[in-house]
């Protein structure tokens, strides 16, 4: 199957982990991702003003590119637009959906951007974790060939892949799309509370205490409740939970430590895939030492 | 705000102030639905590091008192997470509040975040996604 893919800047630059493993993994699964040409940053944050139409389009215009690529037949009847960073997904959903629901906003949109071609709405913003809950999470259990079954994973949801409703990819409230995913690649989901909890987001470069002690919080409930990891889908998530641990540790030094993974890299490590695609050398905290001891044993 | 400020409440206050007008454009939200239950207080995760709560924020709009809103810190600490959205039982789009106070600061034309004061070292540290996500929130 090829489907547009839009990666975003972070999974070019400090989540690079989360691009070759999510593309290695796919592969195993006859996924097949195609980069989006000259695919533009979609902001990261979602404006939330009404009179604001100008930051709506930068991801209109990585519409016209999905439309672009069926035209030139780079994919055949395909008008899923693929993310896997929440942000982006979160960003680019909302903007659809706004210019969707308001045809006089869209066609401002399209005049301002008269040189493109016009956007007709019939993009789909989807996540990652949609299109494999689609495919069925079953043939991931099939392709598993390093058991997960004694690791106990944490699935982190943080805000941008459940809030709004009206663009979660599950229930706001009890959202289980994540620990059915894990569930599959045969790792024991553990039940905490702060899975739905903020990291801090973007308060991470002007106010980082208060990253920091909400890093602490949401680490010590997965620690508390028996993970021995736990997985994101978000690189600013992952910069505020992983990264920041070495602020967290001057803070509070008794703390213990815990690896933050991409989904993906989760199921790059249960596919059996090379070394080379789990990309742990920009993970912060190193998971190797709990994988050795808990799959590759 | 100062705990023993004395708030002198009015009905001009509130029908007449061009900021509130403001706010009610740029946020779309209609306040006084709003019925003081506290729930996105209490799940606010940035609660505790703001001046005033959630809820706090929406009673004193309520009550024309959008300087006093502007004056705490609490949009700039505001992370948009949605939470507050989600769990409010009114429909009150908390978050869209937060943006219009934070809007209505930066259009006057003071940036919250002086990007040319953020050292080099923190730049080098922080991933693209931290810092064009901040300065689309703090500045303009
Ligand atoms: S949750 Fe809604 S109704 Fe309750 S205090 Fe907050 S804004 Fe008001
Ligand atoms: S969107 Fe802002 S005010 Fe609402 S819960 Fe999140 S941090 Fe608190």
């Amino acid at each position: 199957m090829k489907i547009p893919y839009f990666p975003g800047c972070s999974l070019k630059t400090s989540a690079k982990n989360f691009e070759i493993s999510a593309i290695s993994s796919a592969k195993v699964l006859g996924i097949d991702f195609v980069e989006i040409p000259r695919w533009n940053c979609c902001g990261v944050v979602s404006s939330l003003s009404s009179d604001d139409l100008m930051h709506h389009l930068a991801p209109v215009r990585n519409f016209v590119r999905v439309l672009e690529m069926n035209k030139t037949k780079m994919v055949e009847n395909e008008k899923r637009m693929l993310t896997l960073c929440s942000m982006c997904y979160n960003t680019l959903k909302r903007s659809n959906q706004r210019v969707k629901n308001n045809p006089e906003e869209l066609e401002s949109i399209n005049n301002f951007m008269y040189r493109e071609e016009e956007y007709d709405g019939s993009v789909e913003v989807i996540h990652y974790l949609q299109l494999l809950d689609e495919i069925g999470f079953s043939q991931m259990t099939e392709k598993v060939k390093n058991s997960l079954e004694n690791l106990n994973v944490a699935a982190y949801y943080g805000c941008m892949l459940i809030r709004p409703k009206e663009v979660g990819i599950d229930d706001a409230e009890e959202p289980e799309i994540f620990e059915k995913f894990l569930s599959a690649l045969t790792a024991k989901p553990v039940a905490w509370n702060a899975k739905k909890r903020c990291c801090g987001s973007y308060l991470t470069v002007n106010n980082k205490d208060v990253v920091v002690d909400l890093a602490y919080g949401i680490l010590n409930d997965a620690r508390k409740n028996g993970a021995d990891l736990i997985v994101t889908a978000c690189p600013l998530c992952a910069f505020n939970l992983d990264n920041r641990q070495k602020n967290v540790l001057e803070k509070h030094p008794d703390f213990k430590t815990i690896p933050v993974l991409y989904f993906t890299q989760l199921m790059a490590i249960a596919f059996g895939l090379d070394e080379k695609s789990f990309g742990f050398e920009l993970n912060y905290i190193k998971p190797n030492d709990v994988l050795k001891e808990k799959v590759f044993k | 705000m100062p705990k023993n400020k004395k708030i002198v409440l009015s009905s001009a206050k509130v029908r007449s102030n061009e900021d509130l007008d403001k706010l009610k454009e740029i946020s779309e939200e209609n306040i006084f639905s709003c019925y003081q239950c506290g729930n996105c207080s209490a799940g606010c995760p940035a609660a505790e590091f703001m001046d005033e709560p959630p809820h706090k924020i929406i009673r004193l709009l309520q009550l024309g008192l959008i300087k006093e809103a502007m004056y705490a810190n609490s949009s700039w600490i505001c992370a948009a997470c949605i939470y507050c959205t989600v769990e409010c039982p009114r429909g009150v789009d908390i978050a869209k509040v937060m943006e219009a106070l934070r809007q209505i600061a930066l259009r006057k034309g003071v940036n919250h975040v002086n990007i040319d004061k953020l050292s080099e070292k923190i730049l080098e540290k922080l991933p693209q996604i931290a810092l064009i996500s901040n300065f689309r929130k703090f500045t303009l």
